[in-house]
């Protein structure tokens, strides 16, 4: 199953940090981790990614791996230079206040993974 | 110029997880022994004995560079040294700032000992050291820079608690010049798993939490004198100054 960006974002409530343009990207399935080596070295390509982690590697790991996106779960603020990275590397970031645990349930809910 | 050994990750007995017999003088002629010229004090998130060991260090031919291992926000371990008291105290005010008001169980984690330049113990610290510090690596790096100081990764190669593993990769623009390996390794196995590291100088240290694990004569410096300004300088690989491994 797939689903696009946006309809993960009005679904779920997300705020779009970076990356307005990219919402109809196509998101192939879900992953979520806070050590980025373990991230690069086990996400598909095409996952949504769920991290509480706000360094501005994530944007490289998420290009690295061609990615669908980024969700900075439990109201975590992205820094303000993972946002122009995001930006500069046409990557999606979306925040929520909820739980990766939350987050990760929702996303399986609405099918991604099945 | 000269070649100086170095162990620059030497845990005392204020970090929770050291043998308590970790105190100035027990270190210092462990140092001696081993053949040491330059040793870095580097206890978790706090500099508490540094005083300790600069003032045991007058009886010593041994440049102790006054240091603090610190997780940060990722859960990464830096090393990050200073020229002397004044810019090693103003950084354990950063940090302490920064440091969740979480009170050690010393049951659990082990004793926390301030202690006097004879070993004695003056206090317990009570603040739990092992947390992370609320400032991500990138801040941690650029403060440190700007109060004087100069930032290592500790044991890239590792697991857990390392850059490499946390954040995947080696921050862009993050002004790291050197990187440290721990010292159940070796230089060409990690090269051959990081290749990236070869642009990095890189320094072998022991991360000793006991007397035995004090490294021997592994990492040298190459120096015009035993200074501060120029172990920095070779850290960059500055005016012919330089890291030299050998095993």
């Amino acid at each position: 199953m797939t689903l696009k960006l946006g309809q993960i974002v009005d679904n779920l409530g997300l705020k779009v940090v970076t990356g307005t343009d990219l919402l109809d990207r196509e998101v192939q399935g879900g992953y979520t981790s806070d050590l980025l080596s373990w991230v690069m070295a086990h996400a598909k390509e095409g996952c949504l990614w769920i991290t509480v982690q706000n360094h501005q590697n994530i944007v490289a790991v998420a290009s690295l791996l061609g990615l669908a996106g980024i969700i900075v779960a439990e109201g975590v603020e992205v820094e303000e230079k993972t946002r122009e990275k995001g930006e500069k590397e046409k990557v999606c970031i979306l925040t929520t206040e909820k739980s990766a645990y939350e987050i990760s349930g929702l996303l399986y809910q609405m099918g991604l993974g099945k | 110029m000269k070649k100086y050994a170095a162990d620059l990750h030497i845990h005392t007995c204020l970090s929770p997880c050291s043998d308590n017999d970790m105190t100035p003088a027990n270190i210092l002629n462990m140092a001696k022994l081993a053949g040491l010229d330059m040793v870095g004090i580097t206890d978790h998130n706090s500099a508490e004995n540094i005083k300790a060991f600069l003032e045991a260090a007058h009886d010593y031919d041994i440049l102790v560079i006054p240091g603090m291992e610190v997780n940060t926000r990722e859960e990464v371990h830096v090393l990050c040294y200073f020229q002397d008291m004044d810019g090693i105290m103003e950084w354990q005010e950063v940090i302490y700032k920064h440091l969740p008001p979480i009170k050690n169980n010393k049951d659990i984690f082990g004793d926390q000992l301030v202690v006097d330049f004879m070993g004695g113990v003056i206090r317990e610290e009570e603040r739990f050291l092992l947390s992370a510090v609320d400032l991500s690596f990138d801040e941690i790096v650029k403060q440190v820079t700007n109060l004087g100081g100069i930032c290592i990764p500790s044991h890239i190669d590792r697991p857990h608690n390392s850059l490499i593993y946390n954040l995947g990769l080696i921050p862009e623009d993050a002004g790291i010049c050197a990187v440290e390996i721990s010292k159940n390794t070796l230089y060409e196995e990690v090269i051959k798993e990081i290749p990236v590291l070869k642009e990095f100088t890189v320094i072998q240290s022991s991360d000793a939490h006991s007397l035995g694990e004090i490294l021997d004569r592994r990492t040298y410096f190459l120096l015009e004198d035993l200074t501060f300004k120029e172990f920095t300088l070779a850290l960059k690989r500055i005016k012919g100054r330089k890291v030299i491994l050998e095993i």
